[in-house]
């Protein structure tokens, strides 16, 4: 990948609808093949990254490296490829809540069980994945006025398999000061858990008291065959040079998803409605074990965003770069996202510090536990419900920096590192639960080490 | 509890009303002003690689996949992402 310096002849000389067309394909979700290519014929333009990312308290730990080349056929003719490979370990937020009492659950494979101390938060620990993306891009001009992009993306990991093509149309107006820009994508997923699918709001199978051989029938009783999910997004997009140091992006976007969204390895915990711990026990059944449900969502879901970024250089070359991005599904979720950075350019290298905001309301069907009279001897009065933390009321925030130095025009090597917090909110519970810490927070970094050349 | 979703509801209204009028406001004098843009030899600084909307693609790809996974939004700048399992 190739860098040129704001004193560099080349790049002042450079065709400007080239920035334009850049800024356009990033809008378009291709930003790998117009960030900070040279775009000379015949050349190659390569960047590469590792991220190694990790979550406090034992959670996800991932490690991340990327390989994004860029081939120029001329200047404005690109093919971009790009390879992202991802190793995942640690636990994650299984949706029950903590207890008084030892809890035990049982595995997503059926295999095995894992246990939790009282008063811990439930986390499955058996969460391990690796997974491989890789997708292409090509874009190329049609006419002075107009320029389109094809693209494909795949993505495999154990229990998942991700396929897309999407394809963009822009239109230059005004001497390339505006530019329209619309896209469609396609995407088919193939959704294969560990275990078996989950049937909603079924009850998790435990294997306490009980023999092997009725466990096993409980265990197949509760599962589904594998599943898809099919995703249409479309955006239009404007993008606006206001004036000499500033430019302008807007875009509407609309994103249609159908089939298998649920997380099937989520589920919730059952609460007694007089005292407010575990509902089961001697209460229901003669197993004796406490009642947790698999989680469910709709099968479909509509969303819609507006973004919008500004970026605007200072009269010393520095560089400021805004962005808001308001999100509105039919789940009942609204997000609202505020990005900024600054690009203190000094000589060869620059330093950006960076801070995102991010703030969610929680979705219509999401319930951080269900009462037993919700629950209702296993008929339950609803028929969506999800404790998964990320469909909850989330604020996020995000403190992090970026330093960089370029040797020359060709080469760049950069450092990244960011820290986010995320804090829920919601239903304090009620009788023993109210005692128990029901939103803890998640803290994660990552930091991320880049070479270009 | 019901009482605080009722209230959560309408101050998420009084957001997206918010959100939706300073869009619309950007958008109309983002229309409205005849005079944007520049002129041919007027694009020095715009030609500028970090003036690029986005600067680096690879950067921009690992955060969305990061934030697709802990949040329930995603997309906006571009499309919405590679799917994945993201426990």
């Amino acid at each position: 990948m190739q860098l040129n310096n704001n004193s560099n002849s080349s790049s002042k000389s450079r065709p400007v609808g080239r920035a334009l067309a850049a800024a356009t394909c990033a809008l378009l979700g291709v930003q790998a093949t117009g960030s900070l290519a040279k775009g000379q014929p015949g050349e190659w333009d390569v960047e590469t990254a590792l991220l190694v990312y990790s979550e406090a308290d034992d959670r996800v730990q991932a490690a991340e490296p990327v390989i994004s080349a860029t081939r120029n056929f001329d200047g404005e003719r690109k093919l971009n490829l790009k390879l992202v490979a991802d190793t995942l370990t640690g636990a994650s937020p299984s949706g029950a809540t903590p207890s008084e009492l030892p809890q035990t659950f049982t595995t997503p494979s059926g295999n095995g069980s894992y246990q939790i101390a009282p008063r811990e938060a439930p986390l499955d620990d058996t969460f391990k994945d690796t997974r491989v993306a890789i997708s292409t891009n090509w874009e190329a001009p049609i006419n002075r006025d107009y320029a389109y992009s094809l693209g494909a993306y795949g993505s495999r990991e154990y229990d998942y398999i991700s396929t897309a093509v999407n394809g963009t149309l822009s239109r230059y107006l005004d001497n390339k000061n505006t530019t329209l820009t619309g896209g469609l994508s396609l995407g088919l997923d193939l959704v294969d858990p560990v275990g078996g699918a989950p049937v909603g709001l079924s009850r998790m199978p435990l294997s306490n008291n009980k023999s092997q051989a009725d466990f096993d029938q409980e265990f197949a009783a509760t599962r589904e065959s594998d599943d898809s999910k099919t995703v249409i997004d479309a955006l239009f997009g404007v993008t606006q040079v206001i004036n000499r140091q500033m430019l302008m992006q807007f875009t509407y976007g609309l994103s249609y998803s159908s089939g298998y969204l649920t997380d099937p390895y989520k589920i919730l915990s059952v609460i007694d409605d007089a005292s407010g711990a575990n509902y089961g026990g001697n209460l229901i059944g003669d197993d004796g074990n406490p009642v947790y449900l698999y989680e469910q969502r709709p099968d479909t879901r509509l969303k819609q965003s507006l973004y919008w970024q500004t970026k605007y250089m200072l009269g010393n070359g520095d560089i400021v770069d805004g962005s808001y991005r308001f999100m509105i599904d039919d789940w009942g979720i609204t997000s609202h996202t505020l990005d900024l950075k600054y690009r203190w350019r000094l000589g060869k290298s620059y330093l950006e510090p960076h801070v995102r905001y991010y703030l969610q309301s929680e979705a219509d069907f999401y319930k951080r536990y269900l009462t037993a009279s919700e629950y209702n001897a296993g008929a339950p009065v609803m028929t969506e419900a999800s404790a998964d933390y990320r469909l909850g009321e989330m604020t996020g925030l995000t403190f992090g920096a970026k330093w960089g130095y370029r040797f020359d025009d060709d080469r760049e090597l950069a450092v990244r590192a960011e820290y986010l917090t995320q804090t829920n909110d919601g239903d304090q519970g009620f009788g023993s639960l109210a005692s128990q810490d029901l939103y803890p927070d998640t803290n994660a970094m990552w930091l991320q080490l880049s070479y270009s050349f | 509890m019901p009482d605080s979703h009722l209230f959560y509801r309408s101050r998420r209204q009084t957001r997206n009303a918010l959100t939706l009028a300073t869009f619309l406001t950007a958008t109309v004098l983002t229309a409205g002003c005849s005079n944007l843009g520049v002129k041919p030899w007027e694009r020095d600084l715009l030609a500028d690689p970090d003036m690029q909307l986005t600067v680096s693609g690879v950067d921009a790809g690992l955060d969305d996949h990061i934030y697709f996974s802990k949040e329930a939004s995603s997309g906006g700048r571009g499309f919405g992402g590679g799917g994945c399992g993201c426990n």
